[in-house]
């Protein structure tokens, strides 16, 4: 079974072996509204655990796209770029940002559960 | 100071809206249908906008009072009959606007529309210049609602009968619950639409009475993605106390018949009349999907910067991200290929004329 997990900066991410999707939270597009553009990391290039791997616009503000993990970058998903709105709809299934070959599967170890996560989201929207 | 609420604060809770603070009020940014659906309903049916936090400066008394208030705004006060309205500026020594604003012509005087975050500033530099010889009353006892989109008229004319009748930046009274209300036809979206002044008292059943006939409540969110694709500025981003009227691109706010006469910053304005200005107002539209927002630094195709945004969104009825900014004179003309520097990209983008989006205004007799 693969394992979902969530970051502080509102992504989530899911591991099936040593592949990696992730996205940003459901949690995440309601604090932004509407997205309007989406930019993704190039394919073939590497990104490190919590630095900037994208960029989603609502019609009011920028928000960088952090990586949870460190890994390759072997796919991008270019229907959220073409649809932004895409991003709204559905944000933890079809409308995932970008897949990696994970470097080092133990950073996974820091993020949070899902239960952890809504707990956490919870708080810091209050 | 503690966070100011309009008279419709709970009717914003009823609807979901997204509170924030904007110039020491707490106003609504969003609704719970988000800012793009807002937005397309305000430009296909109606929307109702909460703009209480506004200033609504009355001033009246004395015979002298038209030709002082000419010493101040460049506006063709003598000309402007009763219930006809006006955009000018509150400028400084300087030429700068400390506010760009609404003038009528009331029966006794004249109403004058200020921004939020101006207006307590406003009424001060007034009352001075006025030598404190006029009633001056910045009436925070009404509130002020914006309805506007194609079916504003109809809307509007089913709750208050006859106010379909006023044509675009006229005004006069009516009555509401046997309470008079000030109506204008203006607004600041592109659409047709009209702005009420009615007491606090009566502010929340009129605007659900506008709900019941189909409008909806619209944010800050959408109002400011309207305004930009209209191409109107927003004070504060577009305007302030460095730019002149005739840099803002707003020549036309100020009328032949006053450029030799002396008003407050009549003399650097009839210099820039006469000479040009080194930096001018132009709508700026991305050849990609790429939002340049205010702030962003414009360059030539030398790599030289040239200027910078001031207001900048996706803009949710023309389908593409929309930018107003300020450029190097020699830079304005319409297709002049420029760069914006986005997260240290430079992305191609071009000078364009304003509006981004056509009006749909209801003209007069008299052409603003």
């Amino acid at each position: 079974m693969s394992e979902v997990k969530y970051s502080k900066e509102h992504e989530w991410i899911k591991l099936d072996g040593e592949e990696a999707t992730i996205g940003i939270t459901k949690h995440a597009t309601e604090m932004l509204g509407d997205i309007v553009f989406a930019e993704l990391p190039e394919k073939g290039s590497n990104v490190d655990k919590d630095g900037t791997a994208g960029v989603v616009e609502s019609t009011k503000a920028a928000s960088d796209v952090y990586t949870p993990v460190s890994g390759e970058v072997i796919d991008t998903n270019q229907m959220i770029v073409d649809d932004p709105s895409k991003i709204n709809e559905d944000p933890e299934e079809s409308a995932w940002f970008f897949k990696l070959k994970i470097k080092d599967k133990s950073e996974m170890d820091s993020l949070m559960s899902k239960e952890e996560y809504d707990k956490f989201a919870k708080e810091t929207s209050a | 100071m503690s966070i100011k609420k309009t008279s419709l604060n709970n009717l914003h809770i009823k609807y979901g809206a997204k509170l924030v603070e904007f110039a020491g009020y707490q106003m609504p940014i969003q609704y719970k249908d988000g800012i793009i659906q807002e937005h397309k309903y305000t430009r296909s049916r109606s929307g109702i906008f909460d703009v209480s936090h506004m200033g609504q400066l009355f001033i009246s008394g004395g015979d002298d009072l038209t030709n002082d208030l000419e010493k101040i705004f460049p506006a063709d006060l003598k000309k402007l009959k009763t219930n006809q309205s006006k955009y000018s500026f509150l400028m400084n020594n300087k030429g700068g606007i400390q506010d760009d604003l609404i003038i009528t012509k009331t029966s006794d005087g004249f109403l004058i529309i200020l921004n939020a975050a101006c207006k307590y500033n406003d009424y001060e530099v007034i009352k001075s210049k006025l030598d404190n010889q006029y009633k001056l009353n910045l009436d925070e006892s009404l509130s002020l609602i914006a309805l506007q989109g194609p079916e504003a008229k109809n809307v509007l004319n089913k709750v208050i009968p006859g106010c379909d009748s006023l044509k675009f930046m006229n005004g006069n009274n009516y009555v509401y619950k046997n309470e008079k209300v000030y109506i204008t036809r203006s607004g600041y979206t592109g659409e047709d639409g009209f702005e009420i002044s009615i007491k606090h008292s009566d502010a929340e059943t009129f605007v659900e009475s506008l709900i019941e006939n189909g409008s909806k409540l619209i944010g800050l969110g959408a109002r400011d993605t309207l305004r930009m694709e209209a191409g109107l500025c927003l004070y504060g981003n577009d305007l302030d106390n460095d730019t002149s009227p005739i840099e803002a691109n707003l020549k036309w706010a100020i009328p032949k018949s006053r450029i030799e006469t002396e008003f407050v910053g009549s003399e650097v304005l009839k210099n820039q009349f006469q000479s040009g200005v080194k930096k001018l107002r132009v709508g700026i539209k991305p050849d990609s999907k790429v939002i340049a927002r205010g702030n962003t630094k414009i360059y030539n195709d030398k790599n030289q910067e040239i200027g910078k945004v001031t207001s900048g969104t996706f803009g949710p009825s023309v389908e593409h991200p929309i930018a107003m900014g300020y450029v190097d004179n020699s830079y304005s003309t319409v297709n002049t290929k420029i760069f914006l520097e986005v997260r240290g990209k430079k992305i191609p983008a071009n000078i364009c004329n304003l509006p981004f989006y056509k009006k749909n205004y209801v003209k007069g007799e008299i052409n603003v």
